[in-house]
Parts: structure tokens; C-alpha cells; sequence
């Protein structure tokens, strides 16, 4: 036990050491459950086992899963709890929709207006989460939560008045009443009816690669000098703030990029549906997303990643339960948190699977052989 | 390490038991080779429009069981509706799951921002669309597998606009409606153009929006301010009857015209009819029409279910005996693909075929880029009941 804490301090903060060490594990797992999953689902889609219901989820899914990581970085790494994740999803896919339009126009290849309209999603969402971010992040705890919560409304509600469209080839925009002299079909925006005649262009692949790119950014900026900086904060501010660190830098930060990859996501779900209304994003789609990163463990990437999936597909496998579908998934969801945080109920499945579990010689209960690994690598 | 193996094993045992739900749900069951037809719709069952989704629902399956009833050895007609929550993502789900289940034809779906979303994947799919009533222009355009039974929203504001201009010409337009629902803005926008394109003075413009539809004292005082002595109330009944009770308290009395939504306010749980004396509407349907076919559908109904039919259910109505008979005239068998059908109804709908149903003073036609032919009637409220002008 002595020895153990002297190299603690040795070491100077063994914390960040391990979470080193954990990076490679936690990538590890979350590319492999990314493609993994991916080669699984195309196999399976190619050899007709898997049907229409599940197939027309691929998309949704991957956007959820993007969106449940992008918010692990607000929540699991900067510490903060944002109840406004759907309004920068809002941003983005409205402005990607937007641009896919424009370009639309003079260009007819598909990849590349996809990629534009999703950088162009991610840029403003981005600078909505700068400026949404700028007055709110010298709040703390439940009051920003309740900041972002209004932000977020505040975004559709913007969105339930914003016009957009052609008028003679030219964009045009008005707030609260139609563009004058505008055909039906040159409408890109239109208030709370809102994007109809979307092309839709997004594809599983597309999932994909906006999964693995948003766990890449996150990952990575999870393991930098400014990931550790915004960890530092999280556990001890005042500890943080004396050492230099500022403070709100660091967690603008983890804000815009988190703004960011949910405009990016936002975009591909916008692009996957022919019309999208501002009421989609609204505070339900906030929490769910939420729902996402607390089920699969606050900080825990991969977690978020299954715990996205899992939620979309079961209340679709719920429809033979007719009426009582969205009665069964509330249940399932209590059960399943139950059984995650209960720590009578984890013990019992811990001591089950430990029974089962073919043992290994040298890896104990308790992380013993992790924490010395760690502790040689940095000494 | 204890931690995350119990997680994993939750996590890996809930994501078996739900990738086994999906693939039994995937495998599907193709038609059985009985001489039945497979409608499908999609439509909110749950949540705040629930109501309609359910007329929908009941409204239909009415008309299905009347045909089977009458028609025991002819084609019999199955009626599935999966619950979409008036949400695109959802009906795209839920549209995805009858297809799964052998669906040849889509009578769906009810809510306009949903049916846009779904009527892309049956255009792609080829599976023919006629929706009950999702009344948006963007459902049928550029696709020419889907047509729609109700009118558009935008056209009963310009028809609306019509009968104001005609019959009202001295009259001071206000206007009130909800500026966060599609059908709201959508009729409003064809009123106003019309209202434009004839010269004719809007004199105050108010929007609410679902966040704020219960207190209207602001609205109505700009109203009230604007010498309004004529509102246009493009909602549906739960705001309006909001809007007569605060406007009767205030001592504003101008004359109200309503659209299609406006019917059932007189079967309002707890709202005082009285104060809906002399309110117009403009509706392809109410309950309390004396044709023999309407009262026969109304008191199946109310049979079946206990209430009043309100329009949502005649238009399912309409949609499935429609459908139907398109089919007879076709001469299709039921034992052909959805594209096949799909095709031979496009012929049917958009080569004149013809239906006289609830929900129209006249036989429908289509026209081949989705549109319906009807006409609408005019109604005002006296002594409690809809009397038609």
C-alpha cells in the first residue's frame, strides 16, 4: 500500500497516467465496436436476414451514436451538464440543408456536397456554441444546465420563424412571414413547416465515417495536454485555476467542439430525410441524448456508443407490443438503468460472470496489474 | 475491471435480446396467397396528435370491415396502422416495418411533416400513396405514386380567402394562427396570397405558436386595435375555442371563420357551445351532415367506438374504399408485387377514375400530380348544430 502511494507521487498524478494507458483500451474498443458493427450489419443486410425496419435505422443510428459521443465530452470530460445538445444538432442540419441546396445548384456530385454541407453544419453550430457559450460557461452545475436547456429552445424556436429560398435563382431569407414572389418548389426553409425537398444523400458509410471521425476528435482531444486541462478543471477547478489553467478557455473549448460534431451529425440525419421540422429538436431529443451518454456511463465513449444503438433499435422492436410500446421501453430503460448503477444487482452479475469468466494468472480483481503497468511506463 | 465487465455483459446481453427482436421483426411475412389486399398506413397513436392518428385508424378500419362484410368470397382487405408519432424519423421506422410485413399499398400517412418523409421511401420503393391527410403541397410533388385525399393546405386558404371576398366584401380582416404547425401556416399562406393577389387589406396579423396557445388576450387586442370586425381562425379546434372563450370575455365579438380544423368544437369536453354561435367553417365533413352515407358511417362509428367521427376518420374512410375501388377497376389480382400494383393504381387515379365519398359535396378526381377535385362546403354554427350555407 506505501509503496503504491509513493509511486503515486512519484509519478505526479497517477490519474493522468492511467488515462494514458486507458486511451489505447478505449479506442481499441470503439473502433472495433464502429466497424465491427458496420462489416456485421452490411453482411447481414447483404445476406437478407436483416429487414426494411432495421435497415432504414442505419443512418439515425449513427447520427445518435455520433451525437451521444459529442456530448460525452461535455458532460463525462468537461464535467458540465448540457441540456441543449438538440439545438446545435438543429443548426447544423438546417444550415447543411441549406448548403446541399445552394450547391445543388452547380454541382451534381454527391460525396463532395455532403462533405461541404457537413463541415458547413459543424461551422455553425460551432459559432452557435461559441456565442451560446461565451456568457453561459462562467455558470455552473445546475444553472447551466438550465442555461442550455433555454438555449436550446431559444435555437427552435429561431428555426420555427426562418425562411429560406429561391427567388429568380437567388437565396433569400425573411423571418416570420413567406419570401414574396417565391414558387413552392424553391422553398428550402420554411419556418415550422420546416426543410422539405431535401435530396437526400446520407448512406451507413457516411455513418460510419462521421462515427469514427467524431470518436477520433474526441478520443484525441480526450488524451491531449488540452483534454487533460479540461479534466483538471473538471475534478478540482480552484486546483486548476491556481496552476494557470484558464478556466473558461478550456471549457469553451470542450463546448464548441462538442457544438460542433452535433452540427456535423445533425446535418447527416438532415440529409437522410426528404423533410425535417424544427420540432424534432426540441428538449425530448436534448435528454435523449443524454439518456445516451448516462446509460452508457458518464465519460465512458464506448458505452455511449452501444447505449445510443441499443435505444434507437428497441422501441422499433417494441411495435409488436402495439399500445403498449412506448410503456414497454419506459420499462425496459428503468430496468436497465436499474441493473447498470444498482451495485446489489452489479455484484450479483459481477460474481456470476466471475464464475463463468476463464481466469487469468496474473489479472486480479481490483486493477492491481493495470496501475502497475502504468506506473513503469512513466517512471 | 470489475465495473467494466458488468457493464459489458449488461450491454452485450440487452443488445442480443434486442438484435433478436429486430431479426425476428425483419424476417417478415409475405403474402400468404388468400385473395387479400394489404393496406398499410402510419400515423401518431401516442403523443400529442394521437387524436388524429386513431381517427385515422378507426376511420379506416370502418371501411374494411364494411367491404368485408359485404364482399366474403370477392378481395378482402386487410387494415394495419403502426404508430409514427407525427414524426418523420419515426414513420420512416414505421413505414419501414409494414414493408416488412408484406404491405402493397400505403394509405398513409396522417401528419403532413411525416407523410413528406415516407412518401420519398414509397416513390423510391414504388408503393402506391394516398394519404388521408397530410394536406402539405411538398407531399405529392415530383412524385407521381402519391396522391392525396384531403385538400391542400394553401388551397383552402385561397378558398377560404374566395368565399370572405365574395360574401364579406366590407368586411376588416384580422388574422390569428399558430405560426409552429404546418397546417396553420400552410393555409395561411395561400390566404394571404390570395388576399394579395385580389387587392383586398389584411388588417392585423397574429401568430402563437404550441408552446403558448392557451392565453390570446395579446392577439385579440391587436385585433381589437386594428378594428378588425372579421377574424380568420386557420387552426385547429382546441386554440379556437380558447380564442372564443377570452374573446367573449373581453366583449369582442367580430365574426370567426374557420377551416376543417374547426370542426368538433361543438363535442369540446367542458367548452360552452353557446359561445361558438355564429362561427363559420369551411370543412369537407362534419358528423352531423343528414346524407344517408354519412349517418351510416357515423353511427358505425360511434358504435364502434363510442364518439363522434370527426374528419380525420371520414378521409381514412374515403382513402380505403377508394383505394379499393381503384383496384376492382384495375383488375389487378392481390397476389401481385406492390410495384405492380403501384403501377396500375397510378393509371387508375391519374386516368380519371372518380369516388363519391364523405368527405366532398362532389365525386373526387385526381389529378396525375397528386391533387384532389372537391369542393368544400361552407357552414355556420346556429343553435348548437353545423347548418350548411
Amino acid at each position: 500500500m506505501a509503496e503504491r502511494i509513493l509511486k503515486n507521487i512519484r509519478i505526479g498524478g497517477l490519474k493522468n497516467a492511467v488515462k494514458g494507458n486507458d486511451y489505447r483500451k478505449e479506442a481499441t474498443i470503439s473502433y472495433a465496436i464502429l466497424i465491427g458493427g458496420y462489416i456485421l450489419l452490411q453482411v447481414l443486410s447483404a445476406a437478407g436476414i436483416v429487414g426494411h425496419n432495421l435497415q432504414g435505422q442505419f443512418v439515425p443510428i449513427c447520427v445518435y451514436v455520433s451525437l451521444a459521443v459529442s456530448l460525452n465530452l461535455v458532460v463525462g470530460i468537461s464535467g458540465e451538464l448540457s441540456l441543449g445538445h438538440a439545438g446545435f444538432m438543429a443548426v447544423g442540419a438546417f444550415s447543411g440543408i441549406l448548403m446541399s441546396r445552394v450547391l445543388l445548384q452547380s454541382m451534381t456530385f454527391e460525396p463532395l456536397i455532403l462533405i461541404i454541407s457537413m463541415l458547413f453544419g459543424a461551422f455553425m453550430a460551432s459559432i452557435a456554441g461559441f456565442i451560446i457559450g461565451i456568457p453561459i460557461l462562467g455558470l455552473r452545475g445546475d444553472y447551466l444546465a438550465i442555461v442550455t436547456l433555454a438555449f436550446g429552445e431559444i435555437i427552435r424556436n429561431f428555426m420555427n420563424v426562418l425562411y429560406f429560398g429561391f427567388v429568380d435563382g437567388k437565396l433569400k431569407f425573411a423571418f416570420n412571414h413567406t419570401i414574396e414572389g417565391i414558387e413552392d418548389t424553391d422553398r428550402i426553409i420554411t419556418g415550422a413547416i420546416g426543410a422539405t425537398g431535401t435530396k437526400t444523400m446520407a448512406s451507413f458509410t457516411w455513418g460510419l465515417l462521421l462515427c469514427l471521425f467524431t470518436v477520433f476528435i474526441v478520443l484525441n482531444l480526450k488524451n491531449s495536454k488540452q483534454g487533460r486541462a479540461i479534466m483538471s478543471i473538471r475534478d478540482n477547478r480552484i486546483a486548476g485555476e491556481s496552476i494557470g489553467l484558464d478556466v473558461r478557455k478550456y471549457k469553451l473549448m470542450a463546448f464548441v467542439v462538442s457544438a460542433a460534431l452535433a452540427g456535423m451529425a445533425g446535418c447527416l440525419f438532415g440529409l437522410n430525410y426528404s423533410t425535417l421540422v424544427p420540432v424534432k429538436f426540441n428538449f425530448n431529443t436534448s435528454v435523449l441524448i443524454l439518456v445516451f451518454v448516462v446509460l452508457g456511463g458518464v465519460g465512458n465513449i464506448w458505452g455511449g456508443i452501444i447505449a445510443a444503438t441499443l435505444l434507437t433499435i428497441l422501441p422499433e422492436t417494441f411495435r409488436q407490443f402495439a399500445d403498449y410500446r412506448m410503456l414497454t421501453y419506459a420499462i425496459v430503460l428503468i430496468l436497465v438503468m436499474i441493473c447498470t448503477y444498482n451495485p446489489a444487482i452489479k455484484s450479483r452479475i459481477t460474481a456470476l460472470w466471475n464464475k463463468v469468466k476463464p481466469k487469468k494468472k496474473d489479472n486480479g480483481p481490483g486493477g492491481k496489474p493495470r496501475k502497475k503497468k502504468a506506473g513503469k511506463e512513466a517512471a | 475491471m470489475k465495473k467494466t465487465w458488468t457493464k459489458v455483459v449488461v450491454v452485450a446481453l440487452s443488445c442480443m435480446m434486442a438484435f433478436v427482436m429486430a431479426a425476428c421483426g425483419g424476417g417478415g411475412s409475405s403474402d400468404s396467397g388468400d385473395n387479400t389486399l394489404k393496406l398499410g398506413c402510419t400515423g401518431p397513436l401516442t403523443g400529442p396528435a394521437a387524436i388524429y392518428g386513431n381517427a385515422v385508424k378507426n376511420g379506416g378500419q370502418i371501411a374494411v370491415d364494411e367491404i368485408n362484410a359485404a364482399n366474403p368470397d370477392g378481395v378482402q382487405v386487410a387494415w394495419q396502422v403502426e404508430d409514427d408519432e407525427a414524426d418523420g424519423e419515426k414513420a420512416v421506422n414505421a413505414y419501414n416495418k409494414l414493408m416488412d410485413d408484406g404491405m402493397q399499398v400505403f394509405v398513409g400517412s396522417v401528419t403532413s411533416g411525416a407523410c413528406v418523409a415516407v412518401a420519398e421511401k414509397t416513390n423510391a420503393d414504388r408503393v402506391f400513396e394516398l394519404t388521408p391527410s397530410a394536406s402539405q403541397a411538398a407531399v405529392t410533388e415530383g412524385k407521381d405514386n402519391v396522391f392525396q385525399l384531403c385538400f391542400r393546405d394553401p388551397d383552402q386558404g385561397t378558398i377560404s380567402a374566395d368565399y370572405i371576398m365574395e360574401n364579406f366584401p366590407d368586411a376588416k380582416v384580422g388574422v390569428i394562427y399558430n405560426n409552429a404547425s404546418d397546417y396553420s401556416a400552410g393555409i395561411f399562406d395561400g390566404f394571404k396570397k390570395e388576399m394579395d393577389a385580389k387587392g383586398r387589406e389584411i388588417v392585423a396579423v397574429e401568430a402563437f405558436s404550441d408552446d403558448a396557445n392557451t392565453d390570446f388576450q395579446a392577439q385579440l387586442n391587436s385585433m381589437k386595435n386594428a378594428g378588425a370586425d372579421f377574424v380568420f381562425l386557420p387552426n385547429y379546434y382546441t386554440p379556437v375555442s380558447n380564442i372564443l372563450v377570452q374573446a367573449d370575455k373581453m366583449g369582442y365579438a367580430p365574426t370567426f371563420f374557420g377551416c376543417d380544423g374547426v370542426d368538433g368544437i361543438l363535442t369540446l369536453e367542458g367548452f360552452d357551445t353557446s359561445l361558438a354561435e355564429g362561427v363559420y367553417l369551411l370543412t369537407p365533413f362534419t358528423a352531423s351532415a343528414e346524407d344517408e352515407k354519412t349517418q351510416n358511417f357515423v353511427n358505425a362509428y360511434k358504435e364502434a367506438y363510442g364518439e363522434e367521427p370527426n374528419q380525420f376518420a371520414a378521409d381514412a374512410y374515403d382513402c380505403v374504399y377508394a383505394v379499393y375501388n381503384a383496384f376492382n377497376a384495375a383488375g389487378v389480382d392481390t397476389s401481385a408485387s406492390a410495384a405492380d400494383i403501384c403501377e396500375a393504381l397510378v393509371a387508375q387515379f391519374a386516368g380519371g377514375f372518380s369516388y363519391e365519398g364523405l368527405t366532398a359535396s362532389n365525386a373526387m378526381k385526381w389529378q396525375a400530380t397528386g391533387e384532389v377535385d372537391k369542393m368544400p362546403a361552407v357552414y355556420i354554427i346556429e343553435g348548437g348544430k353545423y347548418v350548411e350555407k
